[in-house]
């Protein structure tokens, strides 16, 4: 059992960080433990949610997808224009979008793969692109939606308090756990980011995997724009702004290595909802300001940056 | 000199292309008048907008020589802004509210450089921890407002002034240009950082002291981020922490990336980056000031050409293309 | 021979410039353990790679039970039951054991989805197999490396390996685990399982294998029977000796060092763990001591010590009388002290910087990034040097990854030599070098010597090292053996130490 311990505690610390938060945050604002905020967090954390199990398969696999926020923004502006522009059916428009981010994601992984690039750049240059092409679409950057039957349906649905962009963010928890877990390509992202050349020997598919991580990063990056424009109404160009940001900091923050072959989306979850409370925070605090945010994030990445160099040293002295 | 004159051939084609589209396109760009004691024109605008890109490009180089990367430098500016507007509010010396705000930046690349070296944490997450929070620090700072800094007072020099003609921040990114080249060539210091991102093992093995040659180079990229963010504050008169040195991280990172320095460290060109960021500001210039069909073209188009430009600068530098260029060759021959 | 699962006929295999192979035999029964040795350069690495499919032969034939084949890839050559070991595990640390032995072949159920408790079942079902004991749930990280080689040969065999190579499985292990790792070795051979054992340790060789092949230079010396092959001549004809050659004429050492001179480096019980085990040391000026013994032997890791490149787990270390606490290649440089690491590529050059720069690179680091050597002054002592070691390049501004190896080598002797060490280590030299650069190297260590500088020579080539060194320190399987000089330093009674044999069995 205390093998097991061993092996966990990262997680484990990151679910400490997060109870004590939750509990403390409880206990000193009325209301904050109310089931309606819990599902409240849910909805509210279900792009930056979304984006990061996108880029927790990334990081798994020892890359990095700069180009998520980018992608959000051209999903959102995307759907924005096939719907309210084209006229399309918001059932057609969104599986239109999902299929783009994927396609744009999974280009960026064969280039990488094709011509051994590294990602940092190859995923800047796709930044730079969906943000520019988002940016192009249309001149006013933005896009009122609430005239759309079909996103004004979409976004009065409610499951026991738990609205559709929290509803997406947990199905698709549920679905990157079990894809990681339970299939060969999610073991192959692990071995990816543990040793490539090992795993090559071993006989794995590593090009049609990193596409696939690429895509599912892309895919994520849609379905976070999409939920987005569901939750506003709106479709806006310059939404998501530095996101991937956030994403890498929520990753890192559940205990993924970012060297690659460590981690779990359970994690992620964990890390995505400690920034949730987190930002919420100043919210029932009027003297904290927002900026306290971004340096407590910061404080938190040192921590589990230092964490995790400690605990490879001690793993590393035993093999 | 033959070797990193070869280097910088494509850099320099690529702006010269760049510059003959604007020859032809619009031939106001090249039109340079000597207005009120200064120099003015398009020309003139790119070098100056470019200062920044062009300080961050200079430390950059160094970074990435050494097999690192900052991703920090766009924070650390806001944070050298807001704490120089910060002092001058609160009535400090201007020599005094700059030197603090320098300070305070080598500070931040010796935190960065520390992480890197002493605790082995990788470059990347070393510095992102002060990308995320040093933009709070410079907002904790300016309590989360613009300050704006007295248009009279001598620290807008930095940003608008003037001297012999040209713009200030022109004339300080060229003299830290020309300062970094003596210090890198007429010193060892180019020599350990290149031998450093080349095999750091036989660095170590010759004696060199590579710690401390790494934490400098961090230390003199936080002083050259400062820098920038002093004449990006002193230009707008105002620090503005959440908008100050945005992106330019990733400008800089660019810019040094077109100049002929591969991210894997080595062979470094200081030359290559500025040219590189040159290119980079002509880019949105060139867009801003080109009309298409009557039309102007969205300000925007810059991201996309950047897109395409950083990836044809990978796919000149990737052998894995080179080697399938020569198969396919010999395939044919 | 009617059982021989592997056969390899008349392999070529050459590199640019080398010939890597040249015609070489090679046959491994089944239910044999068949040990593969041969010093630097021997051929061992190619020929591996050839038959598991990392390289390809240029000429000869491979047959597996009579069938020709010709595997292009790895994995291509483990479907065909060619599995291999690597010192350096190839699996995945952070996956569990039991992942590590069935990934790619994992149990699957309804949607393709991975069947965690059949997989857990019949990983635990193949490592009682092996007798070993370990909790497949656990990361491979977590465990020993002589563990993770097991759960190597683990997978190998749920994949039907009908052949397994163990590409120096122990240099990494202690008794132990050596011992355990034997065990199941034998165990295989039993189950009619062919082995190819590749090691350094002749110990091992004897220890556990059946037959022997020994290479050398890309060619084939002999194969033999384990138990009808006396150290001696195994030792003998790894080195490339006749055992007649060497009792007839053989290498003489120099007269012994003046003894008035200076002691200028001492070590005692100076060790590290899984490095090389306690030895004492002590250098005058004006002296060289060789360090002999194979491959492995624990003679680079001497000099990494006394350099400051690994840190010493124990023992007393004193440069020019000081004595030194925690060492680091710095300090050793400040005391006097110089080191050509035996792997000029990883370890000396800086590819892409030029001869000049590279012949700097020391001086420069001890002078400090401040007070640089003028661009003049650098070209004069590398021009000087270029004459004095008549290093030949175009010119002194060329990459350093241009030159040829000898030349390489020399630009590194320089880099120190212009130093003015008091403390000259060189390990292997020589190698991978033409004849005539290596005898300007013999002369030039004379003259270093002769002048009263203090040396350490490495070098494979046993000749080599009696005849430059006045002292021998003989080194086997990472503990110091012997020491000889004076009259009894020749290659013969080097050769006895190393293959650990007294003069009695010698001459049996």
């Amino acid at each position: 059992m205390k093998m097991h311990l061993n092996r966990h505690w990262p997680l484990l610390t990151t679910a400490g960080v997060l109870v004590a938060l939750y509990v403390a945050a409880s206990i000193a604002y009325t209301g904050f433990s109310s089931w309606f905020q819990f599902a409240q967090l849910f909805a509210d954390n279900a792009t930056l949610g979304l984006a990061a199990i996108g880029m927790t398969f990334v990081i798994l696999s020892g890359g990095i997808d700069l180009s998520v926020g980018a992608v959000i923004a051209l999903a959102s502006m995307g759907l924005a224009v096939l719907v309210s522009h084209m006229g399309l059916p918001v059932w057609i428009a969104i599986p239109l979008v999902l299929v783009i981010g994927t396609g744009f994601g999974a280009f960026m992984g064969a280039i990488i793969q094709m011509f051994k690039l590294p990602p940092f750049l190859v995923t800047l240059a796709g930044m730079f692109l969906a943000r520019g092409t988002a940016l192009l679409l249309t001149e006013t950057k933005r896009i009122e939606m609430s005239d759309s039957a079909g996103i004004r349906a979409l976004s009065s649905v409610l499951v026991v308090d738990f609205n559709i962009a929290a509803m997406v963010f947990l199905v698709a928890v549920l679905v990157a756990w079990a894809a990681l877990k339970y299939t060969r390509f999610g073991r192959t992202v692990f071995a990816i980011g543990s040793d490539e050349s090992a795993a090559r020997l071993m006989g794995l598919p590593i090009a049609s995997t990193r596409v696939g991580i690429y895509a599912i990063s892309g895919v994520c990056a849609a379905a976070g724009g999409i939920v987005h424009v569901i939750g506003t109404q709106a479709g806006d160009a310059s939404v998501a702004f530095l996101l991937e940001l956030d994403a890498i900091a929520a990753v890192v923050i559940g205990g993924t290595v970012l060297a690659g072959g460590r981690g779990s989306i359970l994690g992620t979850l964990l890390g995505v909802l400690i920034l949730g409370i987190i930002t919420t925070i100043p919210n029932y605090q009027g003297n904290l300001n927002s900026w306290w945010i971004k340096i407590v994030i910061g404080l938190l990445l040192l921590v589990f940056v230092v964490l995790q160099r400690v605990s490879q040293r001690w793993s590393g002295a035993r093999g | 000199m033959r070797r990193s004159l070869r280097q910088l051939i494509w850099p320099l084609v690529a702006l010269a292309l760049l510059l003959v589209f604007n020859a032809v396109a619009s031939p106001s760009f090249f039109h340079v008048q000597f207005v009120n004691g200064r120099l003015s024109g398009a020309a003139i605008d790119v070098l100056n907008q470019g200062a920044p890109v062009m300080l961050l490009a200079l430390g950059m180089t160094l970074v990435i020589g050494t097999g690192g990367i900052d991703l920090s430098v766009g924070a650390v500016m806001a944070v050298a802004g807001a704490l120089a507007a910060k002092l001058l509010h609160l009535d400090a010396p201007v020599a005094l509210a700059i030197v603090a705000a320098l300070g305070v930046c080598v500070a931040a690349g010796i935190w960065n450089g520390g992480l890197v070296t002493v605790a082995s944490i990788p470059p990347i997450v070393a510095t992102l921890i002060f990308m995320v929070a040093g933009r709070g620090i410079a907002q904790l700072i300016t309590d989360g407002q613009i300050i704006t800094i007295n248009p009279g007072s001598s620290f807008t020099v930095i940003g608008r002034g003037v001297i012999g003609g040209l713009p200030v921040p022109v004339v300080i990114a060229l003299s830290a240009a020309l300062v970094i080249a003596a210090i890198v060539r007429l010193t060892s210091l180019g020599v350990f950082i290149e031998a450093i991102g080349g095999n750091e093992e036989a660095s170590r093995y010759a004696g060199i002291n590579v710690r401390w040659i790494r934490l400098s180079v961090y230390a003199i990229m936080g002083l050259l981020a400062g820098l920038a963010g002093l004449i990006d504050t002193a230009d707008i008169a105002a620090a503005d922490a959440n908008n100050s040195g945005l992106y330019l991280e990733l400008d800089a990172i660019l810019a040094v990336v077109i100049g002929g320095t591969a991210l894997t460290g080595g062979r470094f060109s200081l030359l290559g980056a500025l040219v590189g960021a040159i290119i980079i500001q002509t880019l949105s210039t060139t867009i801003l000031m080109t009309t298409f069909r009557g039309h102007s073209v969205p300000p925007e188009f810059n991201l996309v050409i950047k897109a395409i430009v950083v990836l044809m600068v990978c796919l000149l530098q990737s052998d894995e293309l080179r080697r399938m260029v020569l198969q396919v060759r010999r395939v044919q021959g | 021979m009617a059982d021989a699962l592997i056969e390899m006929r008349g392999i070529v295999k050459t590199y640019p410039g080398v010939a890597a192979l040249d015609g070489v035999d090679f046959s491994l029964r089944a239910g044999e353990i068949h040990a593969l040795v041969g010093e630097n350069g021997a051929g061992k690495s190619t020929l591996i790679k050839i038959l598991t499919g990392a390289e390809r032969r240029d000429r000869g034939t491979v047959t597996l039970e009579g069938a020709a084949i010709d595997p292009r890839t790895p994995v291509q050559a483990q479907r065909l039951g060619i599995a291999t070991v690597y010192q350096e595990v190839n699996l995945i640390p952070d996956l569990t054991v039991a992942e590590n032995i069935l990934l790619g072949r994992e149990p699957r159920g309804r949607l393709g989805a991975i069947r965690w408790g059949e997989m857990m079942r019949r990983a635990q079902q193949v490592v009682d197999k092996l007798g070993l004991h370990v909790d497949i749930a656990e990361p491979l990280r977590a465990c020993s490396i002589a563990v993770q080689q097991m759960i190597a040969v683990a997978r190998a065999i749920d994949q039907h390996a009908k052949v397994l190579v163990l590409d120096e499985p122990t240099s990494s292990l202690d008794a132990t685990e050596t011992a355990q790792l034997f065990a199941l070795m034998r165990r295989l051979r039993e189950a009619g399982m062919g082995i190819i054992f590749i090691t350094h340790f002749l110990d091992q060789v004897y220890e556990v294998s059946d037959r022997i092949t020994v290479l050398r230079g890309g060619r084939l010396v002999d194969t033999h029977v384990t138990n009808e092959l006396p150290r001696l001549a195994l030792v003998a004809q790894m080195l490339g000796k006749s055992i007649e050659d060497v009792s007839k004429s053989e290498s003489r050492g120099r007269p012994a060092a003046d003894s008035s001179q200076q002691e200028c480096l001492r070590a005692s019980r100076v060790f590290k763990r899984n490095a090389v085990q306690s030895f004492d040391l002590s250098l005058k000026a004006g002296e060289v001591l060789g360090l002999a013994g194979l491959l492995g032997s624990g003679r680079t890791e001497v000099v990494r010590l006394l350099f400051g490149i690994d840190q010493r787990d124990g023992g007393e270390l004193s440069i020019c009388g000081e004595s030194i606490g925690h060492h680091s290649p710095r300090r050793a440089i400040k005391a006097g002290m110089a080191l050509t690491p035996e792997d000029r590529r990883a370890a000396g050059l800086v590819p892409h910087l030029s001869v000049r720069e590279n012949m700097l690179l020391a001086l420069q680091g001890a002078k400090g990034w401040a007070r640089r050597v003028s661009v003049r002054e650098q070209q004069a002592i590398a021009d000087r040097y270029v004459r004095a070691l008549s290093i030949s390049t175009p010119d002194i501004e060329k990459p350093v990854s241009q030159l040829s190896g000898g030349n390489q080598q020399k630009v590194i002797l320089a880099r120190w030599l212009l130093m003015e060490p008091t403390i000259l280590m060189l390990d292997e030299p020589t190698r991978g070098i033409d004849i005539g650069a290596k005898e300007q190297i013999e002369l030039l260590i004379d003259e270093l010597r002769s002048n009263g500088m203090a040396l350490i020579f490495i070098s494979g080539e046993l000749d080599e090292v009696v005849r430059v060194s006045q002292r021998i320190m003989v080194l086997r399987d990472r503990a110091p053996v012997g020491e000889l000089s004076g009259e009894n330093l020749n290659t013969h009674a080097v050769m006895r130490q190393i293959a650990g044999e007294t003069a009695g069995q010698a001459h049996a």
